[in-house]
């Protein structure tokens, strides 16, 4: 051992620090493009889907609403063709950018993602119609849990506590806010019941992570069979037995007046439930304590390097506590959406591994809370948009139609995603 | 852990001169402070929290409760009742029972656990292979999903002579699992796509896939039928019977067993397992040390894989012979991440949590059964023993046990002669 430290040692000290990283041109966005063009021109034009003259009707107003859009119908296969040569000619520059050192605007990707979708839709809905205010409003209301357990995940973790127990601190919620809210028959001390549930689930994971230094994966893994075993335990002892302790009332959806009766955005982000309310909120508090607030700039810290948030004076290990705990009250919150916003009975296991799809969402968003939230309406608008295509008819075996939001989440994180970089403390226990 | 022998501090000349009661008595301090003391204190200490949890939540027990200060001994004997009765059908369920009327039929719970622990311990092996090369392998639904379904085909839709059949379905999964895991070592070596989400997804994908194939006729589905199920497994491809029929143990038992020993072999005494167990430790230092990540993430996450599947197939090919679903993974694979929790991700110590673990499975049901107490709390127990176990300090606090390595600390009296001279 001693000779090859001795071999190296004096390396950083003689050698030129080279920068290798300036030199590498990344060919990841051209090849993700150029596989969605081609996946395009085999769908759309290659498949011959509406070649009779089909329309895809696209409707953009509800029947009540005020202001009636008209519905906007496009020939299928022409617009099936249209898409497919521009993406493919999106896919060239995008190539010719990199071949000559340039950076690809966001905008670009952007722009690729909306045509792809728009011609996938139009390929889809061929000689039907898609309702986009219905599309869209199942896409807020099924991101919901998804939004507050990514944002309880992007806390924890921004504080340098791995948080994999997502899952079990929204069932905690969906259990606790089922119980209390029919017990006591008030839905909002539910909706507190739901955050003191998911704040106990997420102070047994900091005190074994921080406490007792045990590995943070093991925790949160543990936690959520532990939680899962609880709730079904309880459920089948307890709740089955005796109705009246599972039929919480169901929030109504609130019209907001005014907002409400704006075309597409009115419906869609302003007839929605109070939890819905409350996680527009959350997105912008968690936003702003985490970037714009000394808190936040400390908690960020804590999860960088605790070593100097130490030394300036910083508590590691309380502010880290204090910010897994908050998490856990966003992600109980949220699981209160299960029992309060949607279902209205507690059920066995009744997150379905929606908590494992909010911890893609934080590293897919790159442990920041916006990008985190847009990445679980990315997963939530795949979910409802299994749903609407099943009503409608899908034109290739519905399985495939559900499988491809998980494809389309491996392409993108392989693809425009990359390597995406944890706070470099994560899941390191802090010892002094 | 195996390295840390080399850190233990040479003797301090001045300890080798300790009278014998206090060697005994260090002896004992490391004892039961040790770690093998704590996994079975951290397994007494679940089990209480479960009789804790049966006892308030049976009706009898809150019944007694109610009129407790005039007569406690039938609370009391309510609580008793109801822990020692699920505590004896859990263990008359798993490992020996007394009411049999003969040997024969009293060991049958012991080979049931057997069977349910087979596809745990080959899951769990797989899982805590990934830790090793510090990857979390959560896909291990979807490696067994396509390993269920690549031996499964092969074990119904093709014909060979005996053994050869059961030998070409076995390889089959095997390959259907690697090539599922390998995707993800592929992902994360060629472009950097965290392990986490990729498993995840790929879970639904195998899910949706084989939901596909058991609905299409020609594929998977059984012909003639509108069930999404496959046919039954060829009799030249399914595992024999261990013990004879009497028993459900079946020889997938013994692929487990070789599949530990390799999995052994190879972190401990191959080349591409101290590769594998450098970058689990260190990246960074591995890569400087020569060792090709990337491959290291590739090969790791298909044997992976490929371990995984062999739950799948063990599943298919011994425990339910008579045609598959698309729920044939039972969730092992979620259960297998807590088996190699357990197991610190070391081959032997997976072995044994995983018999523990079908331990639980096999007494669970009888359980429920004989006892009315859902199964759902030997979840809660399993999660239990590997939060203890993961953390000895609290054990240790619980029980006021003593650290192992520290020596008793002196009287104070001494202190004060001391000072005094």
């Amino acid at each position: 051992m001693s000779t090859i430290t001795q071999d190296i040692a004096p390396l950083p000290s003689s050698a030129p620090i080279v920068k290798l990283t300036a030199q590498v041109r990344s060919w990841k966005i051209p090849i993700t493009f150029s596989g969605f063009a081609i996946a395009s021109l085999l769908l759309f034009v290659g498949l011959g889907r509406g070649q009779r003259g089909e329309l895809s009707t696209f409707r953009l107003s509800e029947t009540r609403d005020v202001i009636q859009l008209p519905e906007v119908a496009l020939p299928t296969f022409v617009t099936g063709v249209l898409v497919a040569i521009v993406l493919v000619l999106m896919a060239v520059s995008s190539a010719w950018l990199v071949y000559r050192h340039r950076k690809i605007p966001i905008v670009l990707t952007i722009m690729f993602a909306l045509l792809f979708l728009i011609g996938f839709l139009a390929w889809a809905a061929s000689g039907s119609t898609i309702p986009v205010p219905g599309l869209l409003i199942g896409t807020v209301t099924l991101s919901a849990p998804l939004i507050f357990g990514a944002l309880g995940g992007v806390l924890s973790e921004r504080a340098g506590v791995v948080n994999v127990a997502i899952e079990a601190q929204l069932l905690a919620g969906a259990f606790s806010s089922a119980v209390v809210a029919s017990a006591t028959g008030n839905p909002y001390l539910g909706l507190l019941a739901a955050m003191v549930a998911g704040a106990l689930v997420s102070m047994v994971l900091a005190a074994f992570a921080l406490k007792y230094l045990v590995d943070q994966v093991i925790v949160g893994v543990v936690l959520n069979v532990l939680v899962i075993g609880l709730t079904s335990f309880l459920y089948s002892q307890v709740l089955a037995p005796s109705a009246n302790l599972n039929s919480p009332d169901v929030f109504p959806r609130l019209n907001i007046p005014l907002l409400s009766e704006i075309p597409i955005i009115g419906p869609v982000l302003f007839r929605q439930t109070i939890i819905v309310y409350v996680m527009y909120v959350a997105v912008a508090l968690v936003f702003f304590g985490l970037f714009r607030t000394k808190w936040g700039l400390r908690v960020r810290a804590v999860g960088e390097h605790p070593q100097a948030a130490d030394t300036v004076g910083i508590n590691v290990n309380r502010t880290r506590f204090i910010a897994v705990t908050l998490g856990g009250v966003i992600s109980g919150f949220g699981g209160a959406y299960f029992t309060l916003g949607a279902v209205g009975a507690f059920n066995k296991e009744m997150t379905n591994g929606m908590g494992f799809i909010a911890l893609a969402a934080v590293i897919f968003g790159q442990w920041h809370p916006i990008k985190a939230t847009l990445a679980a309406l990315l997963f939530g608008f795949a979910t409802n948009l299994q749903n609407v295509l099943g009503i409608i008819g899908s034109p290739v075996p519905s399985e495939f139609m559900l499988m491809l939001p998980y494809v389309v989440t491996i392409f993108a994180v392989a693809g425009f995603v990359g390597r995406s970089r944890a706070p470099a403390a994560d899941g390191k226990p802090y010892i002094k | 852990m195996s390295g840390r022998t080399v850190t233990t501090p040479a003797p301090v000349p001045g300890a080798v001169k300790k009278d014998g009661s206090e060697r005994w008595s260090q002896a004992l301090r490391d004892i039961t402070g040790g770690s093998a003391m704590i996994s079975v204190l951290a397994v007494l200490l679940a089990l209480v929290v479960g009789a804790v949890l049966i006892a308030f939540t049976t009706d009898r027990v809150q019944e007694t409760a109610g009129y407790f200060f005039s007569r406690p001994t039938d609370l009391i004997g309510a609580v008793w009742e109801a822990v020692a009765g699920a505590y004896s059908a859990l263990f008359q369920g798993s490992v020996y029972n007394f009411r049999a009327p003969s040997f024969f039929n009293a060991i049958r719970p012991l080979t049931e656990t057997l069977t349910f622990a087979t596809p745990l311990i080959a899951a769990g092996l797989g899982v805590g292979l990934a830790f090793r090369v510090g990857m979390f392998n959560i896909g291990g639904r979807g490696q067994m999903l396509i390993a269920a379904g690549a031996a499964g085909w092969v074990a119904f839709a093709v014909e060979l002579p005996a053994g050869i059949h059961l030998i070409v379905a076995i390889l089959a999964g095997l390959l259907g699992g690697a090539i599922w895991g390998g995707i993800v070592g592929l992902l994360k070596a060629r472009t950097g796509a965290h392990e986490v989400i990729v498993t995840i997804m790929l879970n639904f994908v195998a899910l949706y896939l084989i939901q596909f194939l058991l609905r299409t006729p020609g594929a998977l589905q059984a012909p003639g039928s509108n069930n999404p199920k496959t046919p039954a497994m060829a009799a030249t491809a399914v595992f024999p019977d261990l013990f004879g029929p009497r028993y459900n143990l079946h020889a997938g038992f013994l692929t487990v067993i070789a599949a530990t020993i390799f999995v052994w072999w190879l972190l401990s005494r191959s080349n591409l397992g101290f590769q594998f167990r450098a970058v689990g430790q260190n990246p960074s230092a591995a890569r400087v040390a020569g060792i090709n990540v990337k491959n290291v993430y590739l090969y790791a996450m298909a044997i992976s894989g490929a371990l995984v599947g062999l739950a799948g197939i063990n599943q298919v090919l011994g425990t339910v012979t008579t045609g598959f679903g698309a729920g044939i993974d039972a969730g092992i694979g979620f259960d297998a991440i807590t088996v190699a929790l357990l197991g610190r991700s070391r081959p032997w110590g997976i072995f044994a949590a995983g018999i523990l673990f079908g331990a639980f499975k096999a007494g669970g049901f009888a359980m429920q059964a004989a006892e009315g107490v859902p199964i759902d709390i030997v979840v809660v127990v399993q999660a239990l023993i590997v939060l203890f176990i993961a953390a000895p300090p609290l054990v240790r606090a619980i029980f006021h046990l003593p650290t192992p390595g520290t020596t008793r600390k002196p009287r104070i009296r001494k202190i004060n002669e001391v000072v005094a001279k």
